[in-house]
């Protein structure tokens, strides 16, 4: 693991339980699959005549109940072989997090291909690019190359937005 | 004598010739650059080949594939960071030859094992794959089912991630495969109301998402990191006391990684590992291992090209990814509708022996590429990530929207990015997801069909000796991690 801050064992009473990456991994996890679980019991059910062999609620229902007794295992392991530490994620990290979430929100309610450009330049200048050149470069250049090619060669129609209209118009 | 002329076709067409040639550049392109590699990559060039006709797009995805595979060595050895997982175990000595001045050598031995071990491993596919199609005719609905049991079973003993962790990476994946409508009685399953999930999860957006965008997460937080590169001044043909020192092991280390290729799931990475471990045992000088033996580089380098050819074997045999790169190439095959199996070398051996005789062409390609651009493929390390990795977004995201042309795609693409970036945080192993994915839909409807055989009597499954014998696989699957950790 990169983010592995040392390989050095971590004492068991160091941190109180729920801080411990295997517990919070864990509950997610079974918290996740349970509430997935539950949502098998809304499928519906095919009536007896037409019914072959399992019912389709049956193969997913095994199956999260085998993601919860195999998640109970690594946590059960994780006693005898605790996880390693992990480094606190960088801002970067988070920076880019919500690049994507900016991305979402201009490509639902602005513009596809607009939502490319800022999230190319934006994750370039906030990972250390500052000259003007190459942020045109990535954010306008290239996005721009990638559009045609992909209209052009492969006949792709990008959804509608405020630039993409201007195009298309 | 047919069959070497089929496999000769890529040859003598221009189009295909020229599609080995570009696949094959890009493929060592994606094997230098840390954090791309052939799976990514694949996943990426997907939606461009859909322009192709089938036989150029999955020439173009195994040319990729065995390049992309040699092309980690060249960033293992110069940077100290394996281009792709595979050539992990190249690093431990090909970075200390190269800074006792050995680059060179270390690279053109790397170059021609992997070589040697690529055009092994695509015999052992000319021989193997139609022997194991053959047999394939005696499989019904158990026998595959037992089989995808036992490929979900070898997800164990891949080689990053602990096996328990790995079972649950596939079990999502599986469980990521029904969601939809249900392909027996077409009732709604995990769809939550949203209409476009009805048709399921395409393979695309959650490939491009657990590799791409996870590894674009993962960037952003390692900018810190430097890379400190050896200088090349050129490649160097191994000489006669390398090569009477290395023979040995690159015959054994080719054997291993076929072998190794052949078993499903696993791949160049589990390949490449247990070659220079077994190259580490039978050396004459096994203290040199770790600080710059040419053994190493050899043992490593073979296997994990042999792993190519060996893990194209039960993908098109019989349908079962050998690795993660085979899957994507099997989802392009099924993207173009053709289905893998004992049909497919009966009714379409030109298309199979194209695909085998462009392996053996991308692997003397990738010979050539090496030995004489070697030091201008280092330099594309020299790209900064910040602005890589923009660029890579913009391409994931057009070609993830390429398929469907549908909103949807991206929105997965991203979840299944972030999902991607804590699972290999928390060491989960992605690529079992995307081999849970692709065996779900077998899985369950094998499982399905062969208990309506069965008139819902699980305990038949025992009674058919190739499914059994499957299940005692699986179990032996399953017992050899914990056993080789006692």
């Amino acid at each position: 693991m990169k983010n592995v801050l040392n390989k050095k064992r971590v004492d068991k009473n160091s941190l109180p339980f729920f801080f411990k990456p295997s517990f919070k991994v864990s509950f997610i996890i079974i918290t996740i699959s349970i509430i997935l679980l539950f949502t098998t019991f809304t499928f519906d059910a095919v009536p007896p005549i037409l019914n072959r062999g399992i019912q389709p609620a049956t193969f997913p229902k095994g199956l999260l109940v085998l993601i919860i007794f195999l998640t109970l295992i690594i946590y059960v392991l994780s006693f005898y072989n605790p996880w390693k530490i992990y480094k606190k994620l960088p801002h970067t990290f988070y920076i880019t997090l919500c690049n994507l979430i900016l991305f979402v929100v201009i490509a639902k309610t602005l513009d596809f291909f607009l939502a490319i450009s800022v999230l190319s330049l934006f994750v370039a200048y906030f990972w250390g690019e500052k000259r003007i050149f190459y942020l045109f470069l990535v954010g306008i250049v290239f996005p721009i190359i990638v559009f045609v090619f992909f209209e052009t060669i492969l006949g792709l129609r990008f959804p509608p937005g405020i630039i993409t209209n201007i195009y298309y118009n | 004598m047919e069959n070497l002329y089929l496999m000769m076709a890529p040859l003598f067409s221009t189009k295909l010739l020229i599609v080995l040639f570009f696949g094959t550049l890009f493929g060592l392109i994606l094997g230098v650059l840390p954090g791309l590699g052939p799976t990514t990559g694949g996943a990426l060039i997907l939606p461009f080949t859909m322009t192709l006709d089938p036989l150029s797009a999955i020439i173009l995805l195994t040319s990729i594939y065995c390049a992309g595979t040699y092309g980690g060595a060249i960033t293992a050895i110069l940077i100290n960071t394996p281009g792709t997982p595979a050539a992990a175990a190249t690093c431990l000595d090909g970075y200390p030859l190269a800074q006792k001045g050995e680059a060179g050598r270390a690279l053109g031995m790397a170059t021609v094992s992997s070589t040697i071990g690529g055009i092994f491993s695509v015999i052992v596919l000319v021989f193997f794959a139609p022997l194991l199609a053959q047999l394939a005719y005696e499989f019904g609905q158990p026998e595959y089912f037992a089989l995808a049991i036992f490929g979900l079973t070898m997800l164990a003993s891949i080689g990053d991630g602990s096996p328990v962790k790995n079972l649950i990476a596939g079990s999502f994946g599986i469980l990521i495969s029904t969601i939809g409508k249900d392909f027996m009685t077409s009732i709604d399953r995990f769809t939550f109301g949203i209409n476009e999930l009805t048709e399921g999860i395409g393979f695309i957006p959650v490939v491009v998402g657990l590799f791409a965008i996870s590894e674009l997460l993962t960037q952003s937080t390692l900018l810190d990191q430097i890379y400190k590169r050896v200088a090349l001044k050129a490649v160097k043909l191994p000489t006669m006391k390398d090569y009477k020192l290395t023979w040995k092991t690159i015959l054994r280390s080719s054997g291993i990684g076929s072998f190794i290729g052949v078993l499903p799931a696993e791949g160049g990475t589990v390949a490449s590992l247990i070659g220079y471990s077994e190259a580490k045992r039978w050396s004459k000088n096994p203290d040199e291992f770790g600080k710059g033996s040419i053994e190493g580089i050899a043992g490593a380098e073979a296997a994990n090209n042999a792993a190519t050819g060996g893990a194209m074997v039960p993908t098109l045999a019989l349908g079962i990814p050998g690795s993660a790169t085979t899957a994507v190439i099997l989802t392009g095959l099924i993207i173009y509708g053709v289905r893998p199996g004992p049909d497919l070398f009966r009714e379409q051996p030109e298309f199979l022996y194209g695909i085998f005789g462009a392996m053996l062409i991308a692997n003397i390609l990738f010979f050539i590429f090496g030995f004489f651009g070697a030091k201008l493929f280092a330099r594309i390390t020299l790209i900064p990530n910040k602005l890589l990795w923009p660029m890579i977004f913009a391409l994931s995201v057009c070609g993830t929207y390429s398929l469907n042309q549908s909103l949807i795609d991206i929105w997965i693409m991203l979840f299944f990015g972030v999902v991607g970036f804590f699972m290999r945080r928390y060491g989960f192993s992605v690529v079992p997801v995307i081999i849970g994915l692709i065996l779900g839909e077998l899985v369950e409807g094998t499982l399905r069909q062969s208990l309506v055989i069965f008139d819902g009597n699980w305990l038949m499954f025992f009674t058919r000796p190739i499914a059994l014998s499957f299940f005692i696989l699986s179990f032996i699957a399953l017992a050899f991690p914990l056993l080789k950790r006692k």
